[in-house]
């Protein structure tokens, strides 16, 4: 009887952390449910496809009277001279159009990389000024303003014209660069327990 | 206040005390003791065993005769002063752990003064039931306990990109990397508690900073073996460190142990943020970028003797010594070469060797006093060993640094000084 008591009481306990599926009753834990209203004025993740991008436009012509009052003082007049990161054109150490660019990158080698070069959404432009731009006072733009800034640097990288709206469904549709470019190692590189190809770079004795 | 890096005065100490004391002189300057005014041994019984010792204190630091033991600021523009490295000074280190005073950190948008009255963490997305959590609520939790090295993508990068190689010291050159005993909740459990919905597969890691630093992360990763880090030696996390609550991917890249972290978006798919964009890619020889290339891969350094340092006198027997760790498992071995790789010796592994820890290794040295070659090769429990520069540089563009691990030499010069060097 006892023994038969203690048997119970221990799967009592065993089965809700046996419980892992979806379809499964709710785990015993210590969360609280989260509502939308609390939720709502974090959910800044914005996805390639577009998805949670707010509403909201700009154009780049709106964009460049941010850009000169808001960012110009870090990342350079055009966007390419720094000392911040490089916002247009190619990444690499040299460039045809910018003649004094190895000069500047021996100063502040992050310029080597470029926004314009290796993003591979215009989604994740958005993202970014939204969340963390201007560097001194992040989250200090309206939406109508990151669409305007962002529209401006696309602009800058030449693949929006200077008058094309910015928006929920416009933005998505922007070609970048980066995204012809891109390989990725996961999920080839695995968990990271196990060799995998890419550890291919590594060398054998 | 800039802080100067503490291997150039190591350096420079040294080479005034080979000029002027001799051997004698630059073992003291070796072992860390030179750099105060130094009081001539004499028969006298000290000062300090004729009167009683002062009081202790509540929160306990390091000896003043080794403030010069710290993390060095790496210089960077005015203009980017909120973005900063803060080094480790491995040379200093002895054995796996790092002080938590001395992690490295590389701050995108400086250390964010959190409350954690006033901190959630929250899930949502693709889960049955979105949860959040508090503090409070977060540490009644079972917890469990790893030890795991961090180290940044970027570290040792003036090694991959730099034409000439950077005169620096290991601090300078690799101090991005630091170990630590890391306690807290499999995130795992909180997921579960939460409910994954049938076709998740990502979650988007998010920090309550200043610039809300982002990463996307395989979910089977993160079921495997991520923690939601409360505790950091044993205290709880240091605010650079991301206080009150970090995740901790082990063997992955530092940037994506997400401090500060108040949000976990489960999804179907990578949200391609900023640092999964650009700057923590790499980009390969043909041009094309590499993405979500996570893992750190083996590496090792030798710490003693190393750049800006000076080797013990020749003739008499030392050790040559460093660390070694893979983002992939434990280390298997470790060979040190004394002549640039024409020959290699087994050197020994300390205890512990654990997973995707630091390791110790020494291999005993008596400097014959001539040129001479360090270097030092890992090889990790799968067999992954360590790449020489050529091989690594032949794999990526030209002004591609991160997840450099390559084969890593230390010059000795015929006067005893320690320089970095291709090899
Ligand atoms: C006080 C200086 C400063 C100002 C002002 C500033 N930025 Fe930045 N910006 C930075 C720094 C520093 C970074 C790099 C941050 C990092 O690496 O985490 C950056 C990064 C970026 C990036 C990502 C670049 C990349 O390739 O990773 C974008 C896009 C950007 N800024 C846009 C803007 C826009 C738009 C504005 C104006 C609304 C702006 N910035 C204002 C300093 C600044």
């Amino acid at each position: 009887m006892r023994v038969a008591t203690l048997f119970l009481l221990g799967a009592a306990l065993v089965v809700p952390i046996g419980a892992t599926r979806a379809d499964a009753p709710p785990r015993q834990g210590w969360g609280e449910p989260l509502t939308a209203d609390e939720l709502r004025p974090f959910d800044i993740t914005v996805f390639p496809d577009g998805a949670k991008l707010p509403p909201g436009s700009g154009t780049p012509t709106q964009g460049e009277a941010i850009y000169r009052q808001r960012c110009a003082w870090c990342h350079g007049p055009t966007g390419v001279e720094g000392p911040a990161s490089r916002l247009v054109g190619a990444d690499g150490f040299f460039e045809w159009s910018d003649p004094l660019r190895a000069i500047r990158i021996v100063k502040n080698p992050v310029l080597a990389l470029s926004m314009g070069g290796q993003w591979p959404y215009a989604t994740s432009v958005f993202d970014y000024v939204r969340r963390a731009m201007p560097h001194t006072a992040p989250k200090s733009l309206s939406n109508d303003e990151v669409y305007a800034v962002s529209a401006y640097l696309l602009h800058r990288n030449g693949l929006v014209g200077r008058d094309e709206v910015m928006d929920a469904k416009s933005l998505p549709l922007v070609l970048m660069p980066g995204a012809a470019r891109t390989v990725s190692a996961w999920p080839l590189e695995g968990t990271g327990r196990a060799p995998s190809p890419t550890s291919e770079k590594a060398g054998s004795r | 206040m800039e802080q100067r890096p503490d291997e150039r005065g190591t350096a420079r100490w040294s080479r005034r005390a080979l000029l002027t004391g001799g051997g004698a002189g630059v073992v003291a300057a070796l072992a860390g003791a030179g750099r105060a005014a130094r009081a001539e041994p004499t028969n006298a019984v000290p000062p300090w065993m004729r009167a009683p010792g002062g009081p202790d204190e509540e929160y306990g630091r390091p000896s003043t005769y080794e403030a010069h033991v710290r993390r060095v600021r790496r210089p960077a523009p005015p203009e980017r002063a909120v973005m900063s490295s803060w080094r480790t000074p491995l040379e200093h280190q002895r054995g796996i752990i790092t002080p938590s005073g001395l992690h490295f950190s590389v701050h995108h948008n400086g250390v964010p003064a959190i409350d954690p009255s006033a901190h959630r963490l929250m899930v949502h997305g693709m889960v049955e039931r979105p949860l959040r959590w508090d503090l409070e609520q977060l540490l009644r939790y079972p917890m469990v306990s790893r030890i795991h090295f961090l180290e940044c993508a970027g570290n040792t990068g003036a090694n991959a990109v730099m034409p000439m190689p950077l005169q620096a010291g290991c601090q300078e050159l690799f101090g991005e990397v630091s170990c630590s005993e890391w306690t807290g909740v499999p995130l795992r459990v909180l997921l579960e508690e939460a409910g994954l919905k049938p076709g998740a597969s990502w979650v988007v890691a998010e920090g309550a900073d200043g610039g809300s630093h982002a990463r996307s992360l395989p979910l089977k990763k993160l079921l495997d073996d991520a923690m939601v880090a409360l505790f950091q030696n044993g205290e709880r996390l240091r605010p650079s460190q991301g206080y009150p609550v970090r995740l901790l991917v082990p063997g992955w890249e530092g940037n994506v142990n997400v401090k500060w972290l108040h949000r976990l978006e489960v999804s179907d798919r990578p949200a391609f943020t900023k640092d999964e964009s650009g700057m923590y890619t790499q980009i390969l020889e043909d041009g094309r970028l590499e993405r979500f290339a996570f893992t750190m891969e083996v590496k090792s350094v030798i710490t003693r003797p190393s750049g800006g340092q000076l080797t013990a006198p020749p003739g008499r027997p030392t050790e040559i010594a460093g660390l070694a760790w893979s983002g992939r498992g434990k280390i298997a071995r470790v060979d040190v070469s004394v002549d640039g790789g024409t020959t290699w010796h087994p050197a020994t592994l300390g205890g512990p060797v654990l997973d995707r820890a630091f390791t110790t290794f020494s291999l005993p040295w008596t400097w014959d006093g001539k040129p001479a070659l360090l270097l030092s090769r890992a090889e990790d429990e799968h067999g992954v060993v360590q790449p020489s520069r050529s091989r690594w540089k032949a794999r990526y563009a030209a002004h591609s640094y991160n997840h450099y691990n390559a084969i890593q030499a230390w010059a000795v010069g015929a006067d005893g000084t320690v320089e970095n060097r291709y090899a």
